[in-house]
């Protein structure tokens, strides 16, 4: 029964090139037709890309090493739905290379914090923590305050990510720098071009409550007010698969 | 040595191994290995059967349980609100006051109260809802948007200065950098609203410099603040006889606030937080303050 095993072990190359094709095996039947099936990642018509100024401050999420303790994913847990919102879908890290859904939370999870509190709060926040929130353990990030942003890189940045997948179209490449400064400078005449590229939605503010200067913490605290905000669709699916529970609890409280 | 030798004692093959003069036994892995890996295999084709498996071109097998993790979290969700809705259903339904006669009621309020005032407002707000500089203390009797059940709801709702449809207005103007008053004109209203709110301040500023800051005030502040300086919640302005100054009391911090103006942001809760749990909050919140001594 185990005779050709045993004259295959005998043979150093055949059982290298035999041990790789049975290893081989679970990856080729269960990962690579994932990329054939469309239900991976759900259609959302609604899904829209990181402006450039979200881009910067999404690298800087990752420069300062924010993934080792705040995860991006909410699970389909009860009580994660319940704490943080709608559990996380495929689609809203569809434009993330790479993805930031983390492993371990020494923070809480960060996959619906946008809007979630006021750009004063994440300002005060990342600059000392403490003076917010006493029992935090988070470290001050208050440099992000004082160091002007790079902007000179944002249309190679963009220009990656369009090799990877992402639609940005020339127009917005071309005007990346700019429409980084206009993020983040509402009286800024080129505050208009960024609502006419990435759509009205797109928040428009001086993120670090100064409008005349664009530094790191405008980035930073433009992607956190962005994240779970790309799509609506979490929301939607929620709240059509709790449809009669919210209808219940609407009737209930008409009086 | 050749592969075929056949050790004499035990009659196994040997594996033609052979250190200093040891030879290895060519032994037989044990049969509960073997028995173990069949196991395992019949229970994987059982998985593969009953769960979603594996991938097919354009879809895959789903499993004859039909198990699903959104469904299942969906449903546990909704089966925790109905568990829940024994007393959220009286909280939705009842008014305020009728909440807050009832001592089992206000029992739930105060513990879930509690729960969801750390997941959301305690950030900004402090975990004993305290507040912080820029950030109001919602414990005393002094509300920006007045301090009435209905208030304190329709504010967590659609928050103040947020991206909400309806939500409430507040801005002072920078009085110094945009040029309205001069440097003078503020020290003079700062002294004036200082002598409001600690008559022993009163004592120390001239009475001169209260009588130009009395002007400046009523012709630059009263318009939201009152001619008495009391606020006025319809706008968010605070009442400045109050003991309580979110962005601090001293000369200084006065100064700054009137120079630069001030705008505060909260978000508004109508799109995180369902009807019932602002309706908890708002009752929590009122608790907290009536135990304010």
């Amino acid at each position: 029964m185990f005779g050709f095993h045993y004259k295959l072990e005998r043979k150093a190359i055949g059982f290298t090139l035999a041990i790789i094709g049975v290893a081989s095996i679970g990856g080729l039947v269960e990962i690579a037709p994932l990329f054939t099936i469309h239900q991976t990642v759900e259609e959302v018509p609604d899904m829209r890309v990181y402006t450039p100024l979200e881009l910067a401050g999404r690298n800087i999420y990752v420069r300062e090493g924010c993934y080792a303790c705040h995860s991006q994913m909410i699970r389909t847990l009860r009580d994660e739905v319940e704490r943080y919102g709608p559990y996380s879908l495929a689609v809203e890290s569809k434009y993330d290379h790479p993805m930031l859904w983390g492993s371990k939370r020494t923070g809480p999870d960060l996959a619906r914090i946008g809007g979630k509190y006021s750009d004063e709060w994440q300002v005060a926040h990342l600059v000392s923590p403490r003076s917010v929130v006493p029992p935090s353990v988070m470290p001050n990030y208050a440099w992000l305050l004082r160091n002007d942003l790079r902007t000179n890189d944002l249309a190679g940045n963009l220009k990656a990510m369009r090799a990877v997948g992402v639609p940005y179209t020339d127009e917005m490449i071309a005007n990346a720098a700019n429409d980084a400064l206009g993020q983040a400078n509402p009286d800024d005449p080129l505050a208009a071009g960024v609502t006419k590229r990435y759509g009205e939605a797109t928040n428009v503010r001086a993120f670090d409550g100064v409008p005349t200067r664009l530094t790191e913490m405008d980035a930073l605290v433009a992607y956190l007010q962005i994240l779970g905000r790309l799509t609506e669709a979490p929301y939607k699916i929620v709240a059509s698969e709790a449809a009669p529970a919210v209808k219940a609890q609407s009737e209930a409280k008409s009086p | 040595m050749s592969v075929e030798e056949r050790d004499p004692k035990t009659g196994y093959l040997m594996t033609g191994h052979e250190w200093n003069g040891i030879k290895e036994l060519n032994t037989p892995v044990p049969r509960l290995i073997y028995y173990t890996l069949i196991v395992t295999f019949i229970f994987a084709v059982g998985y593969w059967v009953l769960m979603p498996a594996f991938p097919t071109w354009t879809s895959f097998t789903k499993g004859l349980l039909g198990a699903d993790d959104r469904a299942a979290v969906t449903a546990s969700v909704k089966q925790a609100a109905v568990a829940r809705s024994a007393w959220t259903d009286q909280i939705a339904g009842r008014s305020f006051a009728q909440i807050e006669a009832d001592p089992a009621l206000m029992k739930a309020v105060r513990e879930t109260g509690r729960t969801l005032f750390g997941d959301n407002c305690s950030v900004c707000h402090g975990g004993d809802a305290k507040g912080g500089k820029g950030f109001p203390n919602l414990t005393t009797s002094s509300w920006l948007f007045g301090g009435s059940p209905e208030a304190i709801e329709q504010t967590i709702r659609v928050g103040i200065n947020s991206t909400h449809a309806d939500s409430r207005i507040s801005q002072m103007p920078a009085f110094g950098r945009d040029g309205i008053l001069k440097r003078d004109e503020i020290e003079n209203v700062v002294a004036y609203v200082r002598s409001l709110m600690d008559s022993k301040a009163a004592t120390a500023i001239p009475a001169a410099t209260i009588e130009k800051g009395k002007a400046v005030f009523a012709a630059n502040c009263a318009a939201c603040h009152g001619p008495e300086a009391k606020g006025n919640p319809e706008v968010g302005a605070p009442n400045l006889i109050s003991h309580y100054y979110m962005h601090g009391r001293d000369e200084w911090a006065l100064y700054t606030d009137v120079w630069g103006g001030l705008k505060g942001q909260m978000p508004g809760w109508e799109g995180r937080l369902s009807p019932v749990d602002r309706k908890i909050l708002t009752l929590y919140l009122v608790d907290l303050g009536k135990k304010r001594p």
